[in-house]
């Protein structure tokens, strides 16, 4: 099976270490993987902020890079999201169909695809896991708690394989962060009290890490914490399904 | 701009932490009402999806139910009126009220007549208006208007309607017993309603098969002003008509519950005629709607039966306060209805969300409300209501990352002198260090560990 | 007249094509019997009082022990409750100001939400249930039904000036969501199931 990881930019210049555990994971379980070194960016900055008329040369350059492969992955929830409902194409758009309906979370693609049923990996810590809006509204990862309907999380069947982490219930336990794209610097007063309360739910519930698939989120919540000296960290999921961290 | 938008207001309200923590969890308290109740419904996501067909079909249908419930009105006794604007809106109330030599109103809730800014407008004309929902009596008391639309003075603590009560009704200062409280306004309005020989309602529903409306109260405070006036006016949009009365069940099982977690209101009162020696008048009023059901991405807003759910469980909402909406209806419905009346007034609105999606999720008629947020951006900005400066920061941006090149050096760029970040391009890059740290910038990018690890590409 | 006119031109030109009505027969339960305990416990819970008596004059005997009967003014339609309550005979709803106690019969009651039903063919004056400091509803223990859609399926084409749903004492959360029973309408409410 070839694929193709697609890093988003802020993770390739901030969060090497959770591209590689991506990377690492997707290859364990007998993946082919390749990194199109043209690849830029989802497009998405732009859309959200109502641009997404300006998004054609990058969903251009997107679907020169991607095409060719069985599957697009991409550690980022968001990110693919973007890519499964706009990713659009003039010049190729069969080409960009097909990357639109091939393109995975890392998480969905371990659990859905690749049927993860068993990990090697131990993280021996208290553990919160952030629900990104985009992945578990979006993406469906998780069941939403507004609906009436059967629980189910794809993060959690995954982490619950790891050996002796402990995961914290959430007083609400799929609640915005905050970070919003644009709306985190152009919403500044509002993105940092969601943050906040978001990391306070984690705080009160005494973990260690705070955990996801979107490091969108975390990072947002990593520079809240760091502003507070707390020592809670943030962590991309990829990295405790890896066994990156000892 | 000329009024402060979203973000301005937001910051404002934002400087009382406290202040905001209790909103949000008060908010936050009724929507995990709504979630236990609605659990309890084995069908509940039958009956969204009901409610949002019904909807769907009456909306496609309008013109034909229109007349419909005109007609069957009209044989009930009822006078119909149709009002193109707010300002012919408000002046049929005003001639209704003139024509009777009559110079007091009562009015409950109704969010369409702060829509049209009735009130403002009748006092102009030296008409007393009384507002006898307690909420919308305080807000009223205070001269502010709603900041909600189920609970209109959701954003004032209980010490300060004391105060305003001891101010304005005599009770005792400092005492903010809500028993007290209540008490005091029951005293203050009974007499409101017994004395006042017009009154105003807002509709919930109104059913074209039989011409009857439906207003939904808990302090009965519509039937009290209706049943005891000489003239009953009822304002609605044309938006508020369901088929047939049997739909009243799929509705009325879902407002109470999504709306505040109640089974049903206390009162459902269903007026079908008016009593011997009174008069109903009814007015339709169009004020933007039939242009909203002419935009097909935004139609479905017209499906609002006005619950509120969508507020109490936006995260924004909750911690920017209902008058940082700046508008009528708050929260993510007003967003994507607001530009609808004026897109440069309100293009700030569909930027205040994450667009997280939960409004969406319990939005009992299943609008698609944060996709329609998104859709609203695209339009706001192809209409030119964009910061010029955000404008040309985005088509450098699209230029970066339509060039693999460009890129390149931007990405080394911004790792180097942590002054870029994609997310970040209005310059105001600033607002993310007043409460935030950037990450540690790490040896090498992915890009660069990949070509010294793996060969290929 | 303009306006009207001009309204339903542009929803006519504005309205999408036509889409269909939802079917609403899977929402029917499989009974037509509401069960009672749970009307109770759900009416209970938004603030009545519930009692089931035998007949009319068990209620009676409760409601003599709950209000000062004689001393107020009670107010209902029901024959059978002349040895404590008057009928209402005037023409201005304004006179029932004073009233007390306001004790009327309903159509039938729904189990899911402890709403009762009573048109303008049972209480004469339509203010009577709001009006009142405290109000009485009877129902007849077979007129339960489960669910809104029985509710409606009941109601059917009935011809009525005007109809409400009634569940519970007027009450209002405005005041920072502290429940208050006794808004603008009757401060208690009891239903006498029968
Ligand atoms: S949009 Fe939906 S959730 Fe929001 S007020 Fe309207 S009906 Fe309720």
């Amino acid at each position: 099976m070839r694929v193709a990881l697609f890093v988003p930019c802020y993770v390739d210049q901030f969060y090497p270490q959770a591209a590689i555990a991506s990377l690492e994971l997707l290859e364990k379980y007998g993946c082919e993987v390749h990194y199109p070194k043209n690849q830029t960016c989802c497009g998405q900055p732009m859309a959200n902020s109502g641009f997404e008329h300006l998004s054609g040369g990058c969903n251009h350059n997107f679907v020169k890079n991607f095409v060719g492969y069985d599957y697009i992955v991409a550690p980022s929830g968001s990110c693919v999201l973007h890519i499964n409902e706009h990713l659009h194409d003039d010049e190729f758009p069969a080409e960009a169909k097909y990357i639109r309906e091939h393109t995975y979370e890392l998480i969905s693609f371990l659990t859905d695809i690749l049927k993860v049923k068993n990990l090697e990996a131990s993280f021996p810590y208290k553990v919160g896991m952030h629900q990104s809006c985009h992945g578990q509204r979006g993406l469906k990862l998780a069941q939403m708690s507004e609906l009436n309907a059967p629980a189910f999380s794809k993060p959690m069947d995954l982490l619950n394989m790891v050996k002796d982490i402990e995961m914290v219930e959430l007083d609400r336990k799929d609640e915005c962060c905050g970070f919003g794209g644009t709306f985190c610097v152009a919403e500044e007063a509002v993105s940092v009290k969601m943050g906040k309360d978001r990391v306070a739910d984690h705080i009160k519930q005494g973990v260690d890490y705070i955990t996801g698939v979107d490091l969108s989120c975390l990072m947002h919540m990593e520079g809240i914490l760091k502003r507070q000296n707390s020592k809670v960290k943030v962590i991309h999921i990829a990295e405790i399904l890896n066994g990156s961290i000892k | 701009m000329k009024v402060a938008d979203h973000a301005q207001r937001a910051d404002i309200f934002n400087q009382d932490e406290k202040r905001v923590d209790w909103h949000d969890e008060t908010l936050w308290w009724i929507r995990q009402k709504r979630d236990k109740i609605a659990h309890q419904i084995p069908q509940w996501e039958e009956l969204r999806e009901a409610a949002s067909s019904i909807k769907a079909h009456t909306l496609s249908n309008l013109h034909n139910y229109l007349i419909e419930f005109e007609k069957h009105a009209e044989q009930n006794g009822i006078k119909i009126h149709w009002a193109a604007d707010a300002k012919e809106h408000n002046q049929i109330v005003h001639q209704l009220l003139q024509k009777n030599n009559i110079n007091q109103l009562v009015k409950s809730k109704s969010m369409l007549t702060e829509e049209c800014h009735l009130n403002e407008y009748l006092q102009e004309q030296g008409i007393d208006v009384i507002d006898s929902d307690l909420g919308e009596r305080i807000v009223q008391l205070a001269k502010e208007p709603p900041s909600h639309i189920v609970l209109p003075c959701i954003h004032k603590t209980k010490e300060e309607i004391g105060e305003l009560f001891h101010e304005h009704l005599g009770t005792p200062k400092g005492n903010s017993d809500p028993q007290l409280l209540t008490e005091a306004a029951r005293i203050h309005l009974r007499d409101t309603f017994l004395t006042r020989k017009a009154a105003l309602t807002g509709v919930n529903f109104a059913i074209a098969e039989t011409g009857e409306i439906v207003i939904c109260t808990n302090e009965g405070n519509a039937d009290m002003g209706a049943h005891l006036a000489d003239i009953h006016i009822a304002s609605m949009g044309i938006e508020k008509i369901i088929p047939k009365r049997e739909h009243l069940a799929v509705f009325l099982r879902l407002l109470a519950r999504s709306a505040t977690g109640q089974p049903i209101t206390t009162y459902s009162s269903h007026f079908s005629k008016p009593r011997a020696g009174t008069e109903i008048h009814i007015i339709l009023v169009d004020n933007g709607r039939t242009r909203q059901l002419g935009r097909e991405d935004f139609r479905s807003s017209l499906k609002c039966i006005r619950c509120g759910a969508c507020m109490n469980t936006c995260p924004v909402y909750r911690r920017s306060g209902g008058h940082s909406y700046h508008n009528a209806v708050a929260g993510p419905i007003g967003s994507i209805l607001a530009p609808n009346l004026d897109m440069k007034d309100f293009a700030d609105l569909p930027f205040a969300s994450t667009l997280c999606g939960s409004c969406t999720n319990v939005c009992p008629v299943k609008i698609d409300i944060h996709e329609q947020l998104y859709k609203w951006r695209q339009v706001l900005v192809k209409e030119g209501h964009v910061d010029p400066k955000k404008a040309i920061a985005m088509q450098v941006m699209a230029k970066t990352l339509a060039s693999p090149t460009l890129y390149h050096l931007a990405g080394k760029a911004a790792r180097i002198t942590l002054k870029y970040a994609p997310f970040v391009v209005n310059n105001k890059f600033n607002a993310w260090y007043l409460q935030r740290e950037m990450p540690e910038v790490p040896k090498s990018s992915f890009g660069e560990w990949y070509q010294q690890n793996r060969k290929d590409s | 007249m303009m306006s009207r006119e001009q309204i339903l031109h542009a929803v006519k030109m504005n309205q999408p094509e036509e889409l269909a009505l939802p079917n609403l027969d899977s929402f029917f339960e499989n009974q037509t019997q509401g069960d009672i305990a749970e009307f109770t416990s759900v009416l209970q819970g938004i603030g009545a009082l519930v009692l089931q008596v035998r007949n009319h004059q068990e209620m009676i005997n409760t409601l003599k022990a709950q209000f000062k009967i004689g001393e107020v003014r009670v107010v209902s339609p029901l024959e059978s409750l002349r040895e404590i309550a008057e009928p209402f005979i005037g023409d201005d709803p304004h006179q029932l100001a004073n009233a007390e106690l306001v004790i009327l019969p309903s159509h039938f009651a729904v189990a899911e939400n402890g709403a009762c039903w009573l048109s303008d063919a049972l209480c004469s004056e339509r203010v009577l249930p709001f009006i009142t400091q405290h109000l009485v509803l009877t129902v007849n223990k077979e007129d339960i039904v489960p669910t809104m859609h029985e509710a409606y399926a009941r109601i059917g084409k009935a011809d009525y000036g005007f109809g409400t749903f009634i569940a519970g004492p007027s009450k209002t959360a405005d005041i920072a969501q502290s429940l208050v029973l006794g808004a603008h309408g009757p401060r208690s409410l009891i239903v006498f199931i029968i």
